[in-house]
């Protein structure tokens, strides 16, 4: 009996290794199958997916009992209809996983060969390439629903909002509470610009500008939302930047309060009714230029040396001060500049909603983007991407759950500050050329070596 | 013309006399050593003079300029660069980003440059990082120019602090116990690294020590620093056998 009872533990462990074991070499082959797919092989097979969905999308989900083609993933159909999950899972197998994987895979040869040809050329016509395909998947994808569009151009502006956050919270290490603040400032402000000058509106009068030349000076008026959240963000600054710690939480918290009940209180821009009628610019091409430019910016921003200076004074700020670093100059800069992007989310949102009122910009948006943030990881930008996009799909797929939705989505993030304190995607370098750069070549590299040895 | 003057300074922590009219007169190409037992004030001196406390009173000059008043930054800028007594590196970033990063306030293509990424702005950190390999080659880290710097050994990390002083091209260099911590072997290395900075770079080095050993061999000329005051200033040889120097390390003699 007992050399059993001293036999079956270590049996135990032994078998939990085994299929731990086991799991990460299948998890390995997977990886190291897909390893030399470049992106542009990724961007093929995903938009032969979503080609096939437009073509022969109804025809499948029909013919697998489903009422319509799953508009997310299939989740929400998932929840709402549990005996429908054989079906989705079949579509979803059928209409994306498979083309995506084969495709990608099966075109390595010539996708790494096209990568690397583009890469010959100067850079920036490559990205534009890749950035194109990525539209064009945008495009057909939501091609099937207007609630795709919807979802998309929320995301898009959450990655703005997200990024320029991480910007403050991430990069720069101090913890600010007053995005929705600057967003509310940015919405007004670019609302308050289009309104006026090219709307017929009960509140403001006729339009003083021409309507046909409003989508042109769209940009113009985002710009102005976005200076004035700058405005609002040094006024935070010249109080609570003398000092480091906890002191900007509590005034930039204190200033989305502020400006809540600011915009309540001022009548003659609607008060606490809100403000409407605003033009429908904010389609998904514009939203998408807006976020790419914001992300390239915020890139090339921190990663050149005027920017790496705010890890330097979230590190050390005594050190980065001794090693010639402005400390100071540099804070304010990403705080305006941080406000700035948050100021055009703003400006996007209320175009998008074509209505705004105070209520939206309350301490739940500050929750949201903070959570997004944390979620996809600090001091990174794919990381601020995909806590953007999988905090949104997230909340949207488990919109049939309700109120447990909102249990079941922080647990989530608690389980993702124990287990990754710094998000899922932590201080990580957004290196464009290593990412669209093919990967095949790595292969050749390793067999040279092994060929020499 | 002296590089680095100082005349009575002085300076106060509430009530306790932290430094006591210290004086120092340093030229280019000098190497000099400040000792003192615990407590003596000699970090709080580096501290008066890099621009993290303001002195009480007293002038500073750096060529002939006074320095009093000016922040850490300009101060760094105008010349002097320094090392800590406790490392202070940045820990999520790497050796190269740390040497790159002293050469801040010489950067030119500012925040058009920052968002654009211009050709000026490409040029520029080129060069930099030009600068800073050079720089990481004299050091002999350049291997671990990609590594996180929490991931190197402490030798390693007290190279990549003086490297990235020395990025600020310095007038004089102020090291805060440049061997603390460190092995027989290690600390070879870094003598003789302090010295080649001094000859080949002809750089005034300016350094705090409490190995005995090190500061007998290096400096030429050495104070001696108790509870705020030099009680001594001299050759090695003179500070080795003044009185008051053993007094203060080794306690008074008595009659027993």
């Amino acid at each position: 009996m007992e050399t059993q009872n001293s036999k079956s533990p270590t049996e135990k462990t032994n078998v939990l290794n085994t299929i731990r074991n086991s799991i990460n070499k299948v998890l390995n082959l997977i990886r190291n199958y897909f390893s030399e797919v470049p992106l542009l092989g990724w961007f093929i097979g995903t938009l032969t997916a979503v080609s096939l969905e437009q073509l022969v999308g109804r025809l499948i989900a029909l013919s697998l009992g489903l009422p319509k083609i799953p508009v997310l993933f299939g989740f929400v159909t998932i929840l709402k209809h549990p005996y429908l999950i054989p079906s989705t899972i079949l579509y979803m197998l059928v209409i994306y996983i498979l083309p995506i994987v084969s495709i990608a895979r099966l075109t390595v040869p010539i996708t790494n060969w096209l990568a690397g040809k583009l890469l010959v050329l100067p850079i920036f016509i490559s990205v534009i390439i890749h950035l194109g395909l990525l539209y064009l998947i945008m495009h057909l994808w939501s091609g099937i629903s207007d609630y795709r569009v919807l979802m998309l151009r929320f995301i898009l502006i959450a990655v703005i909002a997200t990024l320029s956050l991480n910007v403050v919270n991430g990069y720069m290490g101090e913890f600010s509470c007053s995005h929705p603040g600057f967003m509310a400032l940015g919405a007004y402000g670019a609302s308050i610009c289009t309104v006026v000058l090219f709307v017929d509106d009960s509140m403001f009068g006729p339009a003083l500008l021409p309507p046909a030349i409003g989508p042109f000076m769209f940009p113009i008026a985002l710009i102005v939302g976005g200076c004035l959240a700058s405005v609002g963000a040094f006024l935070v600054a010249i109080p609570s930047f003398r000092t480091r710690g906890d002191y900007l939480a509590i005034v930039s918290l204190a200033f989305t309060f502020i400006v809540k009940s600011l915009i309540e209180n001022l009548e003659i821009i609607g008060g606490a009714r809100g403000l409407s009628s605003q033009p429908n610019w904010a389609n998904l091409p514009s939203i998408f230029i807006c976020a790419v430019a914001c992300v390239w910016i915020i890139n090339n921003f921190v990663r050149s040396t005027l920017g790496k200076a705010l890890n330097a004074v979230r590190d050390d700020e005594l050190a980065a001060n001794v090693m010639t670093v402005n400390t100071r100059r540099t804070k304010m800069t990403a705080f305006l500049f941080a406000a700035f992007w948050a100021g055009v989310a703003g400006g996007l949102l209320a175009h998008v909603l074509r209505y705004v009122n105070p209520g939206t910009f309350g301490i739940q948006k500050l929750a949201e983007v903070l959570a997004m943030v944390y979620f996809g990881g600090l001091n990174s930008i794919q990381g601020s991407i995909l806590g953007a996009i999988g905090f949104n799909i997230l909340s949207e797929a488990l919109r049939p759950l309700a109120i447990y939705k909102w249990i079941i989505i922080p647990s989530m993030l608690i389980l993702i500050m124990i287990f990754r304190p710094t998000g899922l995607l932590a201080f990580k370098e957004f290196d464009v050329k290593k990412i669209i750069s093919p990967k095949q070549k790595q292969k050749k590299e390793v067999q040279n070596v092994i060929a020499s040895n | 013309m002296s590089l680095l003057l100082i005349e009575k300074m002085t300076h106060f922590f509430g009530g306790l006399r932290a430094v006591h009219n210290y004086d120092l007169e340093i030229n280019t190409g000098q190497l000099r050593g400040l000792i003192g037992p615990n407590g003596a004030g000699k970090t709080t001196i580096f501290n008066l003079i890099t621009g993290i406390y303001k002195p009480a009173e007293g002038k500073i000059f750096l060529d002939d300029r006074s320095i009093v008043g000016l922040q850490p930054h300009q101060i760094a800028s105008e010349g002097i660069g320094r090392t800590f007594q406790n490392l202070r590196l940045w820990r999520h970033m790497t050796v190269l980003e740390h040497v790159k990063m002293a050469r801040y306030s010489k950067l030119t293509y500012g925040l058009i440059g920052a968002f654009f990424g211009t050709r000026k702005r490409r040029k520029e950190e080129a060069e930099n990082e030009e600068k800073a390999y050079h720089l990481l080659d004299m050091l002999g880290i350049r291997h671990l120019a990609d590594q996180i710097v929490t991931n190197l050994p402490y030798g390693a990390q007290r190279r990549v602090e003086m490297a990235r002083a020395l990025t600020i091209d310095p007038k004089i260099l102020f090291l805060d116990e440049p061997t603390a911590g460190m092995n027989p072997e290690e600390l070879i290395e870094m003598m003789e690294i302090i010295r080649q900075i001094n000859k080949e770079l002809g750089l005034a080095i300016f350094l705090i020590e409490h190995r005995m050993k090190v500061v007998m061999e290096l400096c030429e000329r050495i104070q001696a620093l108790v509870f705020g005051e030099v009680i001594a200033e001299g050759t090695p040889e003179e500070i080795q056998n003044n009185p008051g120097v053993i007094d203060a390390y080794l306690g008074k003699e008595t009659v027993g």
